[in-house]
C-alpha cells in the first residue's frame, strides 16, 4: 500500500555508539544493532541500516519511513568544525547599542563564524508598535560589503516574538542584495524573549546550516546505496520530528535530539507518559522529566560551546555517573569519577582482569549485575562499596532536583550503563526497567511524532483572553499538520499562558505545542 | 568618618578604580545584597564590561573627594528589568542625564552614583560613569534594593526626587518637576509605560554637601568585596563571606514550593524551604514583594525587612534572586544587617515591616541570631 506507514527505521548516532531499530506499523521491535560510531556518517548509517534490514529479512521496499538522531550539530560547535561564516544583522538601534552582538563568544568560536556584525534601525516595542523605522538601506549597504565572504545570515530584532514584521523585511533584503540561495535564520522562529541569548542562538543556528546539509546529504546517499525509498526525517530537541527542509532552515533545533530521543523512547518502552528519566551511557547519565509524554523544557539560558543561548531544550540535570566512571580510593578517602574508562571497560574492569576500579565492578560486587569475575573485585570490596553509595547519593540528588513537587514519581531507568542503578532511590515512586532499555534512544526516535509550536507575545485588543488561545492552538495544529502529522490526530499537548501584567495595555504570551502521528502521503 | 553600610569602619585600603574583574564582583556582590529584587544584574554587567573596554575604569570616589557644592547625580533603570534583557540601552543615557540636569541647575555633574546597591541597578552606574568619563560615589541611596522611589534614604530627610529625568533609548528625555516625591513615583511611572516598560532615570540630584546626610556610603566597595570574596573561597565561601559582612545563617534547607504571580509592576509570592542538614524537620516559609521582605518559621519571624534576606545557593554562596527561585534547589537562607538608617522609627515607617502590610515588630536580626559558627 504505497503512501502508507510499515516499517520504521530509527538510528542514534551518538557520541560512541550508533544504534539502529526497526519497528513495524504496531510499533512491536523487529531488530536492533548497536555498533561504534563511525567518523564518517554516511557509512555509518549505511552499515547500521544494513544489519537491521539483514536481520528482518524482508523486501527493502516495506521502509517507508527512517528516522534520524544525531549529535552532530553540537559537535560541529565544540569543534568549530564546517561552520558557516555569518553575516550577523541585529535590528534595535538606536537601542540595544550598549552591548555589540557575540561580545560574550569565546574568540576562537567568534572568529569561526562571524563575517561581521551590524546594529541597524528598526526592530519592536514590547506593545508590537514599531521602536524606530526599519534601516532597509543601512543594512544593504552592510551586506554588499562582505558579500565575497558571507554564507549565511543571522537576523535578531528587538522584541520579534511579538512582532516579527522587520525581520521579514530584512530577510527580504539579504535576499535582494546576496540572492535566493543565500540561508537566512531569523530569530523569532527560533528563541524566546531575551534579546541576548535568542541572537546567539541564531547565529549558531545561521553556522549550522552547512552541517545540516552534510546530515541530509549522508542520510539520503546511505539509504540510496541500500535502495530504500522512504521518508526521511531528523529528531529534533523536543522529541518530534523534523522533515529535511526544515532541518535546513533550523538546524539548532538538533542540538539536545539524543536525550530527547531517550525519554520518549523510555515512555514508550514502559507506556508512560509522566515520569522521571534517566539514561546511564558509560561515562554520564542524563535526568530529564517526561510530560505528557514529551520531555519538559529548560526554563533557564542553556550554554552551547560556551554561548548562552534561551532555545527550547529539554530540562536535564546531567552527572558523571556512568558504567566506566573509575573509583579511586585511599583508605577511607573514595572518590568517583568523573572519568571513565569508557569504551575500554570490557579490557580495564577489575572483574574483566583489568587494573582500574569502575562502577561496573562495584554493582557486580553489590549483586547489582552479573559480570565477568567478581572475585578479581574482591580486594578492592571495602572502597567499591563505598563508591557505590556516592553513586547513588548523586543520582537521588539528580532525581530530587529535576523533580517540580514533593510528590514522589516514576523513575524509567535506560542505557547501556543502567544496569549500575539501585533497586529503590529516595523520593521515587517505582523503577521501571524495561527490556531493550539499551536502545531507548534509537526507539525514540523511531516513534517520534510530528509537532508544531507556537510562542508568542498577543495584544488582546477587542479580543477575548479565550479567543486569542485559540487563535495560537489553531497556529499550532496547523503547523504540525504541514509538518507531516495526521490532521485526525493532532491535538495540543502543551499550552501555557504567561501574563505580563506590568503594562497598562493587556498583552499575553502563549506557547502552544500541538503534536500528533505520522499522516499517509 | 564615613561609616559602612553595616556599621563598620572603611578598610584602610580603599578600592578606588573599577575595571573588568571589579565589576564582575560587584554583580556577584549585588546579588547577596540584593535580597531577592532588582533583576538579573547581567545586562548592566555587559553594558559595564563594554564601556570599561571602551573607555578604561570608572574612578571610584568618597564625599571627601569633593567639594561641597560639586553635584552629584544618582540613577538606575526604572521599570521592568524583565523588559531591558529585550529592549537593551542605547548606551548614551547617562551622557543626556547629566545634560539636561547640569543644564537644568546651572553646574557641570561632578559625580555619579547608584540609587540602590542591588540587582541589575548596583552595576549599571558603572556603565553610566564610565561612557561620562565621570567618577562614582562609593555609596548609595538603599544600601540594599527596593521596589519604589520613595524608599530611598534622601526622603526620610525630606530631599526632593526632583528636578528628575527620564530617558529613553531613542535619546528622548523628560525633565520632571512635581509638586512632591509622590508626584514623582506617579508621573515617572506613566512616562515609563508610555516609553515601552523601562527607561533610565536620574533622580535626587544633590550637591556632595547635602548628600552627606542620606548617603548610605561604602556600598559599592562593600558590594565588590563580597563578590571578591565569594569567587576566590575556595573551601567554605559561608565562612569567608561573614568575614566581610556579618551573616546570619537562618536556615540550610532545599527549596520545597514556590509560587509567584505578577501584579500592579511587582512580582509578589512566596516560597518554603524545608530544612536539610543540621536543620532536617525545619520549614520556612520566604515571602516576597520583589524583594524578600520577611522568613517565617511556625508563624513566628526569623528575620523582617529592612534587614536583608536572601537564598544564597548550598555551595557557591552566590545569591538568587527572586525570578530564579526553582523546586530543588539547595540554598542558605542568609539575613545581614540593614544600615542603620533604615533602622531609625523614621525608616521603618518606610520600609519596616508594617510599611509592606505585616503586623510585625521589626528586631534587629542580630538580636535573634547567631553568625556563622
Amino acid at each position: 500500500m504505497p503512501g502508507s506507514v510499515d516499517l520504521r527505521v530509527g538510528i542514534d548516532v551518538g557520541g560512541t555508539n550508533t544504534d539502529a531499530v526497526v519497528l513495524d506499523v504496531n510499533d512491536q521491535l523487529l531488530a536492533k544493532y548497536k555498533t561504534p560510531t563511525t567518523p564518517d556518517l554516511t557509512s555509518g548509517i549505511a552499515s547500521a541500516l544494513e544489519a537491521v534490514l539483514g536481520q528482518i529479512d524482508q523486501p527493502v521496499e516495506r521502509i517507508t519511513h527512517v528516522m534520524l538522531g544525531t549529535t552532530h550539530a553540537t559537535n560541529a560547535i565544540l569543534e568549530r568544525r564546517d561552520l558557516l561564516k555569518v553575516a550577523v544583522v541585529r535590528i534595535g538601534a538606536p537601542a540595544t547599542m550598549s552591548i555589540p552582538p557575540l561580545m560574550d563568544w569565546p574568540d576562537d568560536l567568534r572568529a569561526a563564524i562571524s563575517a561581521g556584525e551590524i546594529i541597524v534601525s528598526g526592530g519592536s516595542e514590547l506593545t508590537g508598535e514599531p521602536l524606530t523605522p526599519f534601516g532597509r538601506d543601512e543594512m544593504a549597504r552592510f551586506l554588499e560589503s562582505i558579500a565575497d565572504t558571507v554564507q549565511s545570515v543571522a537576523i535578531t530584532g528587538v522584541f520579534s516574538p511579538v512582532n516579527a514584521e522587520h525581520e521579514f523585511e530584512a530577510e527580504a533584503v539579504a535576499h535582494m542584495v546576496l540572492g535566493r540561495d543565500i540561508p537566512v535564520s531569523l530569530s523569532h522562529g527560533i528563541g524566546a524573549l531575551g534579546l541576548l541569548e535568542r541572537e546567539n542562538a541564531c547565529v549558531l543556528n545561521a553556522a549550522l546550516v552547512g552541517v545540516a546539509r552534510k546530515v541530509v546529504d549522508g542520510l539520503t546517499g546511505a539509504l540510496a546505496r541500500h535502495g530504500v525509498d522512504a521518508v526521511a526525517f531528523l529528531t529534533q530537541n523536543d522529541g518530534t520530528l523534523m522533515g529535511l527542509d526544515y532541518v535546513l532552515r533550523y538546524p539548532v533545533l538538533t542540538i539536545g535530539s539524543g536525550p530527547a530521543n531517550s525519554m520518549r523512547g523510555a515512555g514508550y518502552l514502559t507506556k508512560m507518559s509522566d515520569a522521571i528519566v534517566i539514561d546511564v551511557g558509560g561515562t554520564s547519565s542524563d535526568v530529564g522529566v517526561l510530560m505528557n509524554g514529551f520531555p519538559r523544557e529548560s526554563t533557564t539560558p542553556v550554554d552551547i560551546g560556551g554561548v548562552r543561548t534561551n532555545f527550547r531544550m529539554p530540562d536535564l540535570v546531567s552527572i558523571a555517573i556512568g558504567g566506566g566512571t573509575v573509583v579511586r580510593a585511599d583508605g577511607d578517602d573514595v572518590t568517583v569519577g568523573p572519568d571513565s574508562v569508557g569504551y575500554r571497560l570490557p579490557r580495564e574492569a577489575l572483574v574483566f582482569g583489568g587494573t582500574t576500579p569502575t562502577l561496573s565492578d562495584a554493582a557486580v560486587l553489590s549483586g547489582r549485575m552479573t559480570l565477568g569475575q567478581p572475585e578479581l573485585a574482591e580486594p578492592f570490596r571495602a572502597g567499591l562499596a563505598r563508591a557505590l553509595e556516592i553513586a547513588d547519593e548523586l543520582v537521588w540528588s539528580a532525581t530530587d532536583q529535576i523533580k517540580t513537587s514533593r510528590a514522589a514519581m516514576p523513575l524509567v531507568v535506560v542505557g547501556g550503563g543502567s544496569v549500575i542503578l539501585p533497586d529503590s532511590i529516595k523520593g521515587i515512586a517505582e523503577i521501571l526497567r524495561p527490556e531493550n532499555y539499551d536502545v531507548a534512544n534509537a526507539i525514540g526516535a523511531a516513534i517520534a511524532s510530528v509537532s508544531g509550536q507556537v510562542d508568542k507575545v498577543f495584544k488582546l485588543g477587542g479580543r477575548t483572553r479565550e479567543e486569542v488561545i485559540e487563535e495560537a492552538v489553531s497556529a499550532a495544529k496547523d503547523e504540525a499538520i504541514s509538518a507531516g502529522a495526521d490532521p485526525a490526530a493532532v491535538e495540543i499537548v502543551e499550552l501555557e499562558e504567561v501574563p505580563m501584567a506590568y503594562l497598562t495595555e493587556p498583552v499575553i504570551r502563549i506557547r502552544a505545542k500541538a503534536a500528533g502521528p505520522l499522516g499517509s502521503f | 568618618m564615613a561609616v559602612s553600610a553595616h556599621g563598620d569602619p572603611q578598610p584602610p585600603d580603599r578600592l578606588r578604580l573599577i575595571g573588568e574583574e571589579e565589576l564582575i564582583d560587584l554583580s556577584i556582590g549585588c546579588t547577596v545584597l540584593a535580597g531577592g529584587g532588582g533583576g538579573d544584574p547581567r545586562v548592566g554587567l555587559m553594558m559595564g564590561l563594554h564601556a570599561i573596554r571602551q573607555n578604561g575604569p570608572v574612578r571610584l570616589i568618597e564625599l571627601d573627594d569633593l567639594n561641597d557644592d560639586d553635584l552629584i547625580v544618582p540613577g538606575g533603570m526604572i521599570g521592568a528589568p524583565t523588559v531591558m534583557v529585550e529592549k537593551i540601552p542605547n548606551g548614551n543615557e547617562s551622557r543626556l542625564i547629566c545634560e539636561v540636569l547640569s543644564k537644568r541647575l546651572g553646574s557641570p555633574i561632578a559625580a555619579l552614583m547608584p540609587l540602590e546597591m542591588g540587582g541589575l541597578n548596583g552595576v549599571l552606574p558603572v556603565a553610566w560613569s564610565a561612557t561620562v568619563g565621570l567618577p562614582m560615589i562609593d555609596g548609595d541611596l538603599m544600601g540594599r534594593a527596593f521596589p519604589e522611589l520613595q524608599m530611598c534614604t534622601p526622603h526620610l530627610y525630606g530631599i526632593p526626587a526632583w528636578p528628575g529625568v527620564v530617558v529613553d533609548e531613542r535619546a528622548q528625555s523628560l525633565l520632571l518637576e512635581p509638586m512632591d516625591n509622590v508626584w514623582f513615583e506617579k508621573l515617572a511611572r506613566n512616562a515609563v509605560s508610555t516609553l515601552g516598560g523601562c527607561a533610565c532615570a536620574g533622580i535626587y540630584p544633590m550637591t556632595a554637601k547635602v548628600a552627606r546626610v542620606p548617603l548610605i556610603a561604602g556600598t559599592v566597595s562593600a558590594a565588590v568585596r563580597i563578590g571578591a570574596v565569594i569567587r576566590g573561597a575556595s573551601d567554605d565561601p559561608f565562612k569567608a563571606l561573614d568575614n566581610e559582612v556579618e551573616l546570619y545563617p537562618l536556615v540550610t534547607g532545599k527549596v520545597v514550593d514556590v509560587e509567584r504571580r505578577t501584579a500592579g509592576g511587582f512580582v509578589r509570592g512566596s516560597a518554603v524551604i524545608e530544612g536539610i542538614e543540621h536543620d532536617r524537620g525545619r520549614l520556612v516559609r520566604i515571602e516576597f514583594q520583589n524583594e524578600n521582605l520577611v522568613a517565617l518559621e511556625d508563624g513566628e519571624a526569623l528575620a523582617t525587612v529592612p534587614d536583608i534576606i536572601t537564598l544564597l545557593d548550598r555551595h557557591t554562596a552566590r545569591g538568587i534572586v527572586t525570578e530564579q527561585i526553582r523546586y530543588g534547589q539547595r540554598v542558605v537562607i542568609a539575613a545581614f544587617k540593614s544600615p542603620i538608617q533604615w533602622r531609625s522609627p523614621e525608616g521603618l515607617a518606610v520600609v519596616g515591616p508594617r510599611a509592606f502590610g505585616y503586623d510585625i515588630d521589626y528586631v534587629p536580626v542580630e538580636e535573634r541570631h547567631a553568625r556563622v559558627s
